[in-house]
């Protein structure tokens, strides 16, 4: 719950988090290095100075700390935390469903957790949707199309193996589509950050919600076109809202873009914990103003009440939960901290 | 500094034709990006450049892009022997650096992952982004100055080339270089040419004027988010490069990474 200077009591739903194993001991290569300490130049060059980590404790984050930082200083009453496996990099997955459950279980009602799958993976692929949604019961995943996978590099989500686990989904119930878009390595002939992919997907299936993290940047040109056309494309703020502390400036051109063209009701608040905590992101947008040349120009506001649908209400809705209900539930359950 | 004067001369005309080279995501020179981390110039002739880029995971296409732009920029001065260019720390330096030297094109080297496509469709979407966002930059500076929009549709490449921009530097800076591109596609080439155009040649209009810049804007929002990101990765990653205890070579004066100020934090200055 994030409480408003004039005491408004806001909904905060946390749509991109992440509980992750970058730490020396589980990287199978040099990859895995580089992939953590690329994340951790995300956090350095965007953090605020005094929200600044040190490298271990970027690495792996235990527990205790991932409640704290998200529920007990951070203002999220819910957070969704996404799978990313990235096996061809770390022993046992970056992050992955089973462990990720096991902090879920701490706080029931606090997290969703998220799956992932790999097309690339075929009838395997098909077969680990089922485990994920009996075992864990997941209503959405997260689809990073840059992974590598033995010899390929990378896939699309107009794939026709993507297809049928599209299809699949859709019959599961697992109809919350989170995308990574790149930079993505294939084919290296096209652009690398091309998010075209996600129009034949949504058109094809017109049943799942495509959330698009860091709202297609690089390519929020053809992003927003996408997500005009398509009613079920959504923009995910990771990677994009951090920028409002080192260049507000930048951050209100973007949220001025996704105003206009998507509509408030189509943006989704995220922090991509651990890169960055949700505390400081959340106060800084809820102060935040778009620069008056800039809302100007594109015609649009960033009220209270928008706000509010960005940090929780618009994620709510694709999620399916009764933001009342849930209020008065973790109100009556206050988080417990507890050892791995 | 042990370099004889012959070789500062040859050294800095080869770094002057690097910084024609732009990483194509960004339109900057790398240069100016800090990506060439060494460059030198042997008695013979022969040029070694190393370069790194941001992150180890920079697109490769990208990568190949301006490791063959350097190779053809450093190759240009005729007393020239041989040149050798090095990406460093990126997970595919082998593979581009096999193909930049070996004078093996991109699509042969990368056979297996690239369709069977060459990159010269990505080549021309850069180069068309490249000319929109200095268009834009020069374009701001004008509004900024007070100009209508009738006033800038009907500007001419010889108004254009007596501008004085002195007031709005990004405008100043930028109006040179595409001015380079205008002359290069062959958008304006007489003195009463218009000089704002479209990619394919259309004028721009008074009326077209509000459109065409939302256009342009939400292509410089995709710019200068990968500029600032690799910016911020760059001054992370290039923290960690361990240069520590030697004596600046002729390079890092040339690059101005002989800081005056002991305080800054430069890998090469430190100490």
């Amino acid at each position: 719950m994030y409480r408003a200077p004039d005491g408004r009591e806001v909904f905060v739903l946390d749509c991109h988090t992440h509980f992750w194993n970058g730490s020396p001991e589980n990287q199978r290569n040099i990859h895995g290095k580089q992939f953590i300490d690329c994340l951790y130049a995300y956090h350095a060059h965007l953090s605020p100075r005094k929200e600044l980590w040190e490298k271990a404790k970027f690495e792996k984050q235990p527990v205790e700390q991932v409640y704290n930082d998200l529920f007990v200083e951070g203002p999220d009453d819910m957070a969704i935390i996404q799978s990313t496996y990235l096996r061809d990099f770390y022993k046992e997955g970056f992050s992955s469903i089973e462990r990720s459950s096991q902090l879920a279980a701490v706080n029931p009602g606090r997290f969703i957790v998220n799956g992932s799958f790999d097309p690339r993976d075929g009838e395997r692929a098909l077969e680990y949707i089922h485990y994920m949604k009996e075992v864990f019961g997941v209503t959405g995943v997260k689809l990073y199309t840059a992974e590598w996978n033995g010899a390929s590099k990378g896939w699309k989500l107009n794939d026709p193996a993507a297809y049928k686990c599209f299809e699949l989904c859709e019959k599961l119930g697992i109809v919350n589509i989170h995308v990574h878009k790149g930079p993505t390595i294939l084919p290296l002939s096209k652009d690398a950050f091309d998010v075209h992919d996600v129009d034949h997907a949504a058109t094809d299936f017109q049943g799942l919600n495509w959330i698009v993290e860091h709202c297609g940047l690089p390519r929020l040109d053809d992003f927003c076109w996408i997500a005009t056309q398509e009613t079920n494309v959504y923009a995910g703020l990771s990677l994009a809202l951090p920028f409002i502390h080192p260049r507000p400036r930048y951050f209100g051109e973007v949220i001025a873009e996704l105003l206009f063209w998507l509509g408030p009701e189509k943006i989704l608040f995220g922090s991509d914990y651990a890169i960055w905590t949700p505390k400081w992101l959340v106060e800084d947008f809820w102060a935040y103003q778009i620069p008056e040349d800039v809302a100007a120009e594109r015609g649009v506001r960033l009220t209270d009440e928008i706000k509010e649908k960005i940090l929780g209400l618009n994620a709510a809705r694709l999620y399916g939960i009764d933001v009342e209900k849930k209020k008065a539930e973790l109100a009556g359950s206050p988080i417990r901290i507890a050892a791995e | 500094m042990n370099a004889p004067h012959v070789y500062d001369i040859r050294a800095r005309e080869v770094w002057r034709r690097l910084a024609a080279v732009t990483d194509p995501e960004l339109d900057e020179p790398i240069t100016e990006m800090g990506f060439v981390e060494r460059l030198e110039v042997s008695q013979a002739g022969e040029v070694e450049v190393d370069f790194r880029l941001p992150s180890y995971w920079c697109s490769p296409n990208f990568a190949f892009l301006m490791a063959d732009g350097i190779h053809c920029a450093a190759s240009e001065p005729s007393w020239v022997s041989r040149v050798r260019v090095e990406l460093k720390d990126h997970c595919f330096a082998d593979r581009v650096n096999d193909a930049v030297n070996g004078g093996r094109s991109f699509e042969a080297v990368f056979a297996e992952l690239t369709e069977g496509a060459d990159l010269s469709e990505i080549r021309q979407i850069f180069r068309e982004k490249a000319f929109l966002r200095r268009q834009e930059s020069v374009i701001r500076g004008l509004i900024a100055m007070g100009w209508s929009p009738a006033r800038i549709a009907g500007l001419t490449f010889r108004g254009f080339d007596a501008l004085d921009l002195g007031g709005q530097p990004e405008a100043a800076a930028q109006k040179p270089r595409y001015r380079e591109l205008l002359r290069a596609e062959g958008l304006a080439c007489a003195p009463e040419d218009p000089v704002f155009t479209t990619w394919s040649g259309e004028p721009l209009t008074a009326g077209g004027l509000g459109e065409h810049l939302m256009r342009l804007r939400t292509l410089r929002i995709n710019m200068e988010f990968n500029g600032a990101l690799c910016r911020g990765l760059a001054s992370t990653r290039y923290k960690e490069v361990d240069r520590s205890g030697g004596e600046p070579e002729l390079i890092d004066f040339i690059l101005g990474r002989v800081s005056p100020r002991p305080s800054q934090e430069s890998p090469v200055s430190r100490g």
